[in-house]
């Protein structure tokens, strides 16, 4: 049927661009990847790639790409827990947490003793240990949520 | 039916050293013919047809080596021969479909030669033409709705005058700080209520002309190159004809809410409605 294929090769394996306005290669690739790894005809081919092994990769990627750094610039990390300050700034409790959630919360402990630091140094104080009352107060108001 | 440049696995080849891989299922005609002639697969290798029986599969022969469990498992855990292998694959896959109604195959899904493949099709001969049949004239639309927090607190800024900014610097600064952070809390909380339920809208929108629904798990990561977070990630199967109205309509619902967006993707082959639970002997629902 079709014997004329040969240097018809569109290098990369882009296709031609399909005619009805198709996304084709410049689709997301998130987007081809649940799809195409999630979706489709699943028939048992001569090679077996375990299923259950292509489920776990792609909670693996899923997990893997989300690293904390983006997950907390999406503000993932305080929709999910929604750490009010009060419990921020009392991280010890928290030692229980498993090890990730903890690294976050401590690094962002971190961040805001760092803004704190850097407010009470632009108001021209120093230690600042005074002024704890004010800091917490509201915080504790913003509990009950 | 020929590969013209390599060592051609048609028939009783030895198939030690390629193997057939399977993009996608059609009816037989001049429409996957003219897919065949002018695409390339993974690793830029030529596409071919299989037929039996009035039924097509569309495929191009890989190494065997790289596509054998070991290979693929390897191949699979690489992000980025994953990507290369998932993007040719649906190029193929979305290059056929704007031709002809195909079912896509789950990537990966190889054979050890043609012969093999073609006793697949020949073995779903009925479930693969009822599929084909349902299909037709339909087209897979994605919906994702976003929250982007942000975005959404970036107007908030203004309704925190200095009210207490006379009485002590610190704790003026101090609490300007904190009620900063409440309102981005809030202002957050409030665009993912909005971004719900302008999802919610862009359902009901979307299922008064669908045929099917289906809901794919949230995006996030890195690959979820969008701003915000994905609150509804859904995909449609509609008749060609609706495309342009909901292409235009689902993303107007996000206006007046700020820090939600609507994307829609697509025309999309019908991925999430070619599975396997839509070739079972129940089918799919419906219409």
């Amino acid at each position: 049927m079709s014997d004329s294929l040969a240097g018809r090769m569109p290098g990369p394996p882009r296709g031609a661009a399909p005619p009805s306005g198709q996304q084709g290669s410049s689709a997301n690739l998130a987007d081809i990847l649940e799809r195409v790894l999630d979706k489709g005809i699943v028939i048992a081919g001569d090679i077996q790639i375990n299923l259950l092994d292509i489920e776990l990769l792609t909670i693996k990627l899923r997990l893997l790409v989300a690293s904390v750094d983006k997950a907390k610039e999406m503000g993932i990390d305080w929709w999910e827990h929604d750490p009010s300050l009060s419990s921020r700034a009392r991280t010890e409790p928290r030692a229980a947490a498993p090890p990730a959630g903890r690294d976050v919360l401590a690094e962002e402990n971190e961040q805001l003793r760092a803004e704190l630091a850097r407010l009470r140094a632009t108001a021209g104080l120093s230690g600042g240990a005074a002024h704890t009352g004010d800091d917490t107060a509201p915080a504790d108001r913003e509990e009950p949520r | 039916m020929s590969t013209p440049t390599h060592r051609s696995p048609v028939g009783g080849a030895p198939a030690d050293e390629e193997m057939t891989y399977v993009y996608a299922v059609g009816s037989d005609g001049p429409a996957l013919d003219r897919s065949a002639a002018r695409l390339s697969g993974v690793g830029g290798r030529p596409l071919r047809l299989v037929s039996a029986d009035g039924l097509c599969a569309l495929v191009s022969s890989v190494p065997a080596e790289a596509f054998s469990e070991r290979g693929l498992t390897a191949q699979m855990e690489d992000l980025v021969q994953l990507e290369a292998i998932a993007r040719a694959h649906h190029s193929v896959v979305d290059a056929a479909f704007a031709e002809a109604t195909v079912l896509p195959m789950r990537l990966a899904t190889v054979y050890l030669d043609d012969a093999r493949a073609a006793d697949m099709l020949a073995r779903r001969h009925d479930a693969f033409e009822d599929l084909l049949n349902r299909l037709e004239g339909h087209v897979e639309l994605g919906l994702k709705v976003y929250a982007d927090p942000r975005a959404a607190t970036a107007q908030a800024p203004a309704e925190q005058p200095d009210a207490a900014a006379g009485t002590d610097s610190c704790a003026g600064a101090g609490r300007a700080y904190l009620r900063q952070r409440r309102a981005q809390q809030h202002g957050g909380r409030a665009a993912y209520r909005a971004a719900s339920d302008t999802a919610a809208l862009a359902a009901e929108l979307a299922s008064r002309v669908a045929v099917s629904r289906a809901v794919h798990r949230p995006q996030q990561g890195q690959l979820a190159s969008h701003p915000g977070v994905n609150v509804a990630n859904e995909a449609y199967l509609v008749s060609r004809a609706h495309v342009g109205v909901l292409r235009e309509q689902l993303p107007v619902l996000a206006e007046g809410s700020p820090g939600v967006t609507v994307e829609v993707t697509g025309p999309w082959a019908p991925y999430s409605f070619a599975t396997e639970a839509a070739l079972g002997p129940e089918g799919g629902e419906e219409p």
